[in-house]
């Protein structure tokens, strides 16, 4: 079926079937392989896209289910110009050593930011629950995710 | 871990909804967040002929009236969370919601489907059996209600007909003094629970440890009309940890479960009676 959607601020039209998954849209149809696939059932978070705003899995949706809507993606934030707060943030906080996990991490923290108002240290805790990272024992992704939901929604984006 | 092949009709009312799974026969399943069924197709657990979408056929209500919430099949689990209603009207789904999948699966997860999908191990289903909810379900037949304690029959079934859809849940609100508490233990967070208790004024009910949410009569009779004590508590839970027969699990022997269920019907009536 035709689909018409937005991704990173660009609309797109294709014809899918409908059990394309919409981690698989975006990175065979589109080419956007910063969306990683880990587990494939809604465990690891490694695909974790924006979707009107809200952080979602996109192995748990089919592409169809995103007709009309708007995506975002790590490649929606700094695209080739510089770090955004948030990746920078992570850069400073040595939050990434592999970088499988980061593109959703980054992609949920956004929703979060957004959604939770002044969130504690076991809130992050607990939003970062849902991303597998091996590498970094995670103490630097949540100094990374405190430092940055700290600062004014200004700070966050300036 | 792609999905089989199937049809797919996005509904644009719930009329069109109740028409595409009449004509899609039994192998029609009804998809709203995904997070359950989903990973099902993935991994060829299910292979429907058909889904029929039911994000866009208008269930996205929440309706405080008489006492009741009203909520629609597809509101989001996490928009009930940040619904600031949701704290004082209902102050025990409140509790439960952050133990529903994780955020990220709660942005897109709905209330409504976790009903219908009857997880013997899902909050929201523990919480409406607990409060003594009841569903609205549409279909062939006609629009029926279903009390929540003869909805669930066991794991993944419900007494759902073909054809029908759970269209809306009802949550009797909070009731001034009355005291509500929810409790479980899981070995990560996120992870699906070892146990689960949800408590209701004198209401005990646990999950996971039993194939559907079960009310603990005989431990809400020893609760009525008695003054909460911490000795109460602890009968109370010991009482529970023997009502309770659960499998062994490849984490738990059924004794370890048994004990569990009774520290955390403890722990909720506790901290149930100390809350304001």
């Amino acid at each position: 079926m035709d689909v018409e959607l937005t991704v990173n601020g660009r609309r797109v039209r294709e014809r899918m079937e409908p059990r394309l998954l919409l981690s698989d849209f975006l990175r065979h149809s589109l080419g956007l392989t910063g969306t990683h696939v880990g587990c494939e059932h809604g465990v690891c978070g490694a695909c974790t896209v924006r979707l009107d705003g809200a952080a979602v899995r996109s192995c748990l949706m089919l592409a169809v289910q995103a007709d009309g809507m708007s995506i975002e993606t790590v490649e929606g934030l700094a695209g080739s110009g510089p770090l955004t707060p948030l990746q920078d943030t992570f850069r400073r906080h040595h939050a990434l050593q592999c970088g499988f996990c980061t593109p959703g991490i980054l992609m949920a923290v956004l929703g979060f930011a957004e959604d939770y108002d002044n969130p504690t240290r076991e809130q992050v805790l607990d939003l970062l629950s849902g991303h597998l990272c091996r590498c970094t024992g995670y103490a630097p992704i949540v100094d990374a995710v405190m430092d940055f939901i700290s600062r004014s929604p200004a700070g966050r984006t300036a | 871990m792609k999905p089989a092949a199937f049809e797919y009709v996005a509904a644009r009312s719930l009329e069109h909804a109740l028409a595409a799974l009449a004509e899609g026969g039994e192998d029609a399943k009804p998809i709203a967040g995904g997070q359950s069924l989903v990973p099902a197709l993935n991994m060829r657990l299910v292979r429907p002929s058909l889904l029929v979408d039911v994000n866009r056929a208008g269930l996205h209500h929440v309706v405080h009236a008489n006492g009741t919430v009203r909520i629609g099949a597809t509101v989001r689990q996490a928009a009930l969370e940040h619904d600031p209603q949701t704290r004082t009207r209902l102050p025990l789904v409140a509790q439960a919601l952050p133990h529903v999948g994780h955020v990220v699966t709660r942005n897109r997860g709905t209330v409504g489907g976790s009903i219908a999908h009857a997880d013997g191990g899902a909050e929201l289903p523990l919480c409406l059996v607990a409060l003594g909810g009841t569903i609205v379900v549409d279909g062939p037949s006609g629009r029926r209600e279903i009390a929540a304690k003869d909805f669930f029959v066991t794991h993944y079934l419900t007494t759902l007909q073909p054809g029908e859809l759970v269209v809306e849940t009802l949550w009797p609100a909070a009731q001034p003094g009355e005291r509500y508490a929810f409790e479980e233990l899981s070995l990560r967070a996120g992870d699906y629970a070892q146990s689960m208790v949800a408590v209701s004024g004198t209401t005990v009910a646990v999950g996971a440890v039993t194939d559907r949410p079960t009310v603990l009569e005989e431990v809400g009779a020893l609760l009525e009309g008695e003054e909460p004590s911490d000795a109460l508590a602890r009968e109370a839970g010991a009482l529970a940890a023997r009502l309770v027969d659960p499998p062994g699990t490849i984490h738990a022997t059924p004794a370890y479960l048994e004990h569990l269920t009774g520290v955390l019907v403890e722990r909720a009536l506790k901290r149930a009676w100390t809350s304001s």
